[in-house]
């Protein structure tokens, strides 16, 4: 559960198509097309002095920001673009340190490439000539606008007026750039850049230098061999994987079903102090995930507070396994897991309970359905239809747990030559073969193989879930 | 784990109007439900009361022979701010508040500016927009953690205690566009004869934006003000990768190195008090939530 509660806004359904406007959009009719085809020689020669036609137009301002754009673009690209892309080719020529007299006769030291550099710079590179290619577009088309409405109007639209229309019908270009480059910087930029990872060298071994190998390491991790020295190999991926599916399937279910039976038993009419109880199952929500993590960790060791009180009591004679063994350990972690994550499905749960129309339930009291006809007939389609969507995100959560993994058991046990403990989720093998090891390539391939898991799990329930199919259905 | 079995079976048959007996069942359903909730409550409350006790333990040790403390002090909270020379906690807490507010401010506004243009406003770029984030967020974060570093380490903020904090806001409020999924679905909600009305009668839409849409947006924006505080203020993984050396900590990374070997003989207690002043500002939160919750949102959905 890595989520925060989601509010009871979260939850409401959407009111249907007549309220949404026409979602259809028509083309635009100053597109990069027509621009080239009905386009002046001023129009058409922006497209390689850009802002050219603008101010031939009179939209002196916008012209110059476009010239200035472009200039600033080529002189960075001259600079340091072109040798930045030429790395991107051979990630580490040079792969080892040496010592050499230069051609003056000095001796000098020669570093090797550091690769991890210049595949990151190529790879801002390429994404910066996309954005300049989406600007070149925008400042084409702007040309084809002023050309097209200083014909029309015999004057093209001010600066004032731009601007105007950037606080009104132009408005998302203004408040999605920030975000937008945000994603693309922090985001997008690493995702591109780890995804390259998986197809070079860039382990343990071959650091700072490495180059591109390109499936060679999808084949280690799915080979029955692997390798010794990275301790991945087909098997070890498998179970991991199969655990992986393993502990979000029950980490998602258990919680779900025991959460929202204890909402319905704090619900049901015949249970006073309502809201005290409640109180008390959200008092674990203000404690942060990673103390309280830290805490059961440091409770269930060998010499731990529970073993250790367990024995003076006289329960048991040599400490419980929590994290030595294989099973303890995989039902420890989904149980603590449970802890943590059922009072945030009780928040959320009461309150689709208390939506749940009264109408359907009355009808079928009157129509003779027992309580658990009633549950299983009228509440659970309700609820599966409202939270299909957000036991969705939770699996996906799920698959992604690190905190509770991490955190909590670590892995362990684990055994001896393998990279994988049997409590370790894909995620934190991947942090570990990438952070603790410097295996960054098998990490990738990790992580490329996490996302398809990911992916087809969603498209699958997605698309065979009720809300999906029939946003409608609950009328 | 028996209780909840046997509860299970026994609540719902309390609930079933019978002829004969009906109210014995009732009686006995209420006494199992009840105990029932008791016993849980138990299971929920105790390790949270026991990080409370422990933070008062005047044994700052880890194991000990009973599991309440036997003699209380308040010495560990005092040394925990006083005692900086070795780790300085008051100055990680400060630290982390001023990243924890600062990102807070900028992704609520980035989220509100979001999820505004995807709810309320047509453009060419707002489909692969949705797409993308949807995808982006399949895959595993923690992927991408070590290209963060690096990105930061290139833009040169990874070495000197500002550039840090630096560094924190920027990966933490840059990364916030993509979780507008929440408050969209709410502006959904919101009907769009408001803005039409508006802009008939010559708003712009940057004033219906202002003026309309962000008054009724009002409890939604108090949750995504706790989210944004809460992720700086409780990540851990990010924090780990970006800040190496221990000048540069934040809570988490402070409270999880009192747990480190070399650390918990001494420091067992002292993380508990830690945990506790960790825990205050969420709990003011999450009161402050519900109460949002009660007195607004009913006037919100009316339309």
């Amino acid at each position: 559960m890595t989520q925060a509660a989601a509010p009871p806004g979260a939850s409401r359904r959407p009111k249907g198509k007549q309220r949404g406007k026409p979602v259809a959009l028509a083309p635009s009719p100053y597109s990069l097309g027509a621009a080239f085809r009905r386009g002046d020689v001023y129009t058409k020669a922006s497209a390689v002095v850009m802002g050219l036609g603008n101010i031939v137009r009179g939209q002196i301002v916008k012209g110059l920001v476009f010239l200035a754009a472009e200039i600033g673009f080529l002189w960075l690209f001259m600079v340091s673009g072109i040798h930045s892309l030429k790395g991107l080719g051979q990630l580490g020529p040079v792969t080892k340190g040496t010592q050499e007299w230069d051609a003056e006769g000095n001796y000098v030291m020669v570093s090797p490439t550091n690769s991890v550099e210049v595949l990151l710079y190529g790879i801002a590179w390429v994404l910066a000539i996309m954005l300049f290619i989406v600007l070149w577009t925008f400042a084409v088309r702007s040309a084809y606008k002023a050309q097209v409405l200083a014909g029309a109007r015999g004057k093209a639209p001010s600066f004032q007026d731009d601007l105007k229309s950037l606080a009104d019908q132009r408005l998302y270009g203004t408040l999605m750039t920030l975000p937008t480059l945000g994603l693309l910087l922090f985001t997008v930029l690493p995702l591109i850049f780890m995804i390259s990872m998986a197809f070079t060298s860039f382990d343990n071994d071959h650091t700072p230098a490495f180059n591109w190998v390109g499936l060679k390491n999808f084949a280690v991790v799915l080979s029955s061999s692997g390798s010794g020295d990275i301790g991945v190999n087909a098997k070890l991926f498998l179970s991991v994987l199969i655990w992986t599916l393993v502990w979000a399937f029950f980490a998602t279910f258990l919680n779900f079903f025991l959460g929202m039976f204890m909402a319905m038993i704090i619900l049901r009419a015949g249970t006073r102090f309502k809201s005290f109880w409640r109180v008390c199952f959200s008092m674990s929500i203000a404690v942060p995930q990673f103390v309280s993590l830290l805490v059961v960790n440091q409770m269930l060791q060998q010499e731990g507070i529970v073993n250790k009180l367990l024995q003076n009591w006289g329960w048991i004679d040599e400490s419980l396994p929590f994290f030595t063994n294989a099973t303890w350990a995989r039902v420890t972690v989904i149980v603590v897991n449970l802890w943590i994550g059922i009072p945030y499905t009780i928040m959320q749960v009461t309150g689709i309970l208390q939506n749940i129309p009264a109408e359907t339930n009355e009808a079928a009291k009157i129509d003779g359905a027992n309580w658990w006809e009633r549950y299983i007939y009228v509440t659970m389609p309700y609820i599966f239809f409202v939270m299909t969507p957000y036991l969705i995100t939770t699996f996906t959560a799920n698959v992604n747990n690190f905190n509770v993994i991490y955190l909590l058991s670590k892995g362990a046990p684990t055994p001896v030559g393998d990279s994988a403990g049997k409590t370790d989720l894909l995620i934190t093998w991947l942090y570990k073969l990438t952070v603790d090891r410097g295996n960054y390539n098998v990490g990738a391939v990790i992580g490329i193989f996490t996302f398809i898991v990911l992916a087809v799990v969603s498209l699958i329930t997605y698309r065979s879930s009720g809300s999906y199919r029939n946003e409608e259905g609950f009328r | 784990m028996s209780v909840a079995v046997t509860d299970k079976l026994e609540a719902p048959g309390a609930k079933e109007p019978s002829a004969g007996g009906m109210k014995t069942r009732r009686v006995l359903g209420d006494v199992v439900s009840h105990v029932f909730l008791a016993v849980m409550a138990v299971a929920w409350l105790v390790p949270v009361a026991w990080v409370l006790m422990e933070s008062f333990n005047a044994n700052t040790k880890p194991y000990t022979t009973t599991f309440f403390p036997t003699e209380y002090t308040i010495d560990n909270y005092v040394k925990l701010f006083t005692d900086t020379e070795v780790m300085n906690f008051g100055q990680m807490f400060m630290r982390t508040l001023f990243i924890a507010i600062v990102v807070c401010l900028i992704s609520v506004f980035f989220v509100l500016s979001v999820s505004f243009c995807m709810s309320r406003l047509r453009f060419r770029f707002r489909k692969p927009f949705m797409n993308g984030a949807l995808i982006l967020g399949m895959f595993p974060g923690i992927m991408s953690v070590v290209a963060i570093y690096f990105i930061l380490k290139a833009m040169g903020l990874t070495s000197s205690s500002s550039g840090t904090v630096a560094a924190l806001i920027i990966v933490y409020a840059g990364g916030s566009g993509a979780l507008f999924y929440v408050m969209k679905g709410f502006m959904d909600t919101i009907p769009f004869s408001l803005d039409e009305a508006a802009i008939l009668d010559g708003c712009t839409r940057w004033q219906v934006f202002t003026r309309i849409i962000l008054p009724i947006t009002q409890p939604m924006i108090v949750y995504q003000a706790i989210v944004g505080f809460m992720v700086p203020w409780l990540d851990f993984v990010l924090a780990k990768a970006i800040c190496r050396t221990q000048e540069n900590y934040t809570v988490s990374l402070g409270l999880w190195q009192m747990l480190q070997k070399e650390y918990i003989g001494t420091w067992f207690a002292r993380f508990a008090a830690g945990a506790v002043c960790v825990s205050v500002p969420i709990a003011i939160l999450f009161v402050l939530m519900q109460r949002f919750y009660q007195s607004s949102m009913s006037g919100a959905v009316k339309g």
